[in-house]
């Protein structure tokens, strides 16, 4: 479970974040605002790349402001960029340099990691080199990374931004077949009609916390 | 203030690699031509100068380091698709390794003026690391070919050059500075860096 | 490592030697190299030189590429250290620098990457009572020829929206945006190292 406790945030004299309260127990979590609402420094606090500047963070009841190995082992995050998150020249070998702190032998990894990418659409691509990857890939290939580490949640911002419809769709239908909790900051609102709760942010407050159908309602008025 | 980001190694490994990757492109990459010359100029002798003056002297030296590791492997990061141990030995190879000197001393300069260094700081800051490059480079070559006076002499060729290029660098690292505020601060938030780029459009 | 590697794959004698061993051959050669003064014993070294590449079976192009830098290099040393200096040291000179640079290419050429990374990372090991972590080393490397990949995309990039402004020949209008973005794909690469817990290993 994710809590948030009155969790705001500054950039220097910039207030982004306002006291934000929410309990986050669902399967499926939705985040959807305007550019700079906050959403993308909201999610890294729940791993703790963004340490918020008042309020706290629990996560299973650890705060990752002040634990956050052992809270960035729970919790998985996808961005937005699938070029930034590759860091191995393959396919295999990036999902495999995931499993570096497990037991496995060298052995084990790679055919873990092949077992991996065959589950989530890029069966045959273990080496690959991940570059020549296309984007859609690529992002599959950031989650493949991701879950690798096996998190409890998965947190993704903005993860289908920069990929064409089709990606799209196929992405959410991957995204969609986890087991995890998955907490996702997203424009795309067709991706969430079938999520069991949506939070709507609006300069770093929330200001909707609903089912997807009143909560996106609410959304496309404030849009005007 | 908020407990800052910069908390995470990470970023600073995340730098210190990708700025190292950087200078490999400015060499694999062709250079550019100026004005009406026919042979593309080489822009990878600005790489230090950048990495002193943006990264700061601890990180730009070690991005060099790490830089010039990966030449003593054998990749052809250096201009021309040069690389392995053989540049070390050859009369320039000491221009290469002071590359890391020049980073720290450029680096040194640009401190004392963040986080808002201007150009008059940068270029000082370039000068001198381009000098720290020739108290290494002259010297060594001095003792591959064991005539200091002659590898001074000879290496004057290389001093128009390298002056444009020291004023090309610190030129750039200032418009960068102004893009990215910060950049080469203590308290380097990671993700400034990236939503202020975010502005400027790609 | 990488396709773009100088190595030059081959199963010959210089290939198989183990990396330690080359590695302080090679040093060896140098320091004699460094020491010897005459200019026969010097013929010798480039002999020796030449005979490696004829058991190493390098291809003709690698060759050919040797011997045009060098020729590059050593042809106008020769001209400028006979006039300043003499005859013989010029040849001296020369002749060194012909078989520390042919040696130091060869070692290049017939070793690979991952097997050098490794040789370093197992000499290094003894350093860890230190907090030196040798063990990152490789990993280190791998993460910069990643990025090599990643940037050169971005270079692509920025030189085409060069080109369409019409500005290619400002080195100004392709650094300032190549830089910016790089400085932003670090800011991307650390948060997603960060992510994969890089930083708490
Ligand atoms: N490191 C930073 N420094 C200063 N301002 C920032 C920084 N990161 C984000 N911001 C600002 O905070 C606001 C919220 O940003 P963000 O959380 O990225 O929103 P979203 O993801 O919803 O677009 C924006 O106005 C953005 O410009
Ligand atoms: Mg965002």
């Amino acid at each position: 479970m994710i809590e948030f406790e009155g969790v705001g945030h500054d950039y220097g004299e910039r207030m982004v974040l306002a006291d934000v309260n929410a309990r986050l127990r669902e399967h499926r979590v939705a985040l959807v605002g305007a550019n700079g609402s906050g959403k993308s420094t909201l999610v890294r606090t729940i791993n703790g790349l963004v340490c918020p500047s008042r309020g706290r963070v629990l996560v299973d009841g650890r705060d990752p402001a002040l634990d956050g190995r052992s809270v960035r082992r729970r919790v998985g995050f996808v961005f937005t960029n699938p070029d930034s998150q590759i860091v191995m020249p393959t396919a295999g070998e990036d999902v495999a340099f995931s499993l570096r702190r497990s037991d496995m032998s060298k052995k084990e990894r790679t055919r873990r990691a092949v077992e991996i990418l065959a589950a989530h659409g890029l069966d045959g691509y273990a080496d690959h080199p991940a570059h020549q990857l296309s984007g859609g890939q690529k992002q599959l290939l950031a989650l493949c990374s991701m879950l690798a580490l096996m998190p409890d949640v998965l947190v993704c911002d903005e993860p289908t931004t920069l990929l064409d419809p089709r990606n799209k769709r196929h992405y959410a239908e991957v995204l969609c077949g986890l087991e995890q909790q998955v907490v996702l900051a997203t424009h795309d609102l067709h991706l969430i009609e079938d999520f069991d709760r949506v939070l709507v942010l609006e300069a770093g407050r929330v200001v909707a916390d609903d089912a997807p159908a009143d909560a996106l309602r609410y959304y496309r008025k404030l849009l005007g | 203030m908020a407990r800052s980001r910069s908390a995470l190694p990470a970023a600073d490994l995340a730098r210190t690699v990708v700025f190292a990757a950087f200078i490999a492109v400015l060499g694999i990459f062709p250079g550019v031509y100026v004005g009406g010359s026919a042979v593309p100029i080489v822009v990878q002798n600005m790489g230090p100068l950048l990495a002193g003056s943006i990264l700061g002297a601890r990180r730009g030296a070690v991005c060099l380091l790490l830089f010039l590791v990966l030449v003593a492997l054998g990749f052809p990061v250096l201009s021309g698709g040069r690389g392995g141990l053989a540049v070390f030995a050859g009369p320039t190879g000491g221009f290469i390794l002071g590359w890391a000197a020049s980073a720290a001393v450029a680096g040194l300069l640009v401190r004392r003026a963040l986080p808002r260094p201007g150009l008059p700081t940068l270029v000082l800051a370039c000068v001198a690391g381009a000098a720290m490059d020739y108290l290494v480079g002259v010297p060594y070559w001095g003792a591959v070919i064991g005539d200091f006076g002659a590898a001074a002499k000879q290496s004057l060729v290389f001093l128009p050059g390298d002056a444009a290029k020291v004023v090309l660098a610190a030129v750039v690292a200032a418009i960068v500075h102004r893009a990215l505020p910060q950049t080469g601060g203590p308290q380097v938030g990671a993700r400034q860096a990236g939503d202020r780029a975010e502005a400027e459009g790609p | 490592m990488n396709p773009g590697a100088l190595y030059h794959p081959g199963t010959s004698l210089p290939h198989r030697l183990p990396v330690g061993g080359k590695l302080v051959g090679l040093l060896g050669f140098a320091a004699l190299v460094f020491v010897a003064r005459s200019p026969w014993w010097l013929g010798g070294g480039v002999l020796v030189v030449a005979v490696g590449y004829a058991l190493a079976r390098v291809p003709p192009a690698s060759w050919s590429r040797l011997v045009r830098s060098l020729l590059v290099l050593l042809v106008p040393l020769f001209a400028v250290q006979w006039w300043l200096i003499g005859l013989d040291s010029a040849t001296v000179v020369c002749l060194r620098l012909a078989a520390t640079l042919g040696m130091a290419n060869l070692f290049t050429l017939t070793t690979r990457i991952d097997d050098l990374v490794d040789a370093i990372e197992r000499a290094t090991r003894p350093l860890h009572r230190f907090g030196v972590r040798p063990d990152r080393f490789g990993l280190l490397v791998g993460f910069t020829v990643q990025a090599v990949a990643a940037l050169t995309g971005i270079a692509a990039d920025v030189r085409e929206a060069q080109r369409a402004r019409g500005m290619d020949r400002s080195v100004v209008a392709f650094a300032v945006p190549f830089l910016v973005r790089t400085l932003r794909h670090a800011d991307e690469l650390g948060e997603a190292l960060a992510a994969r817990g890089v930083a708490d290993d």
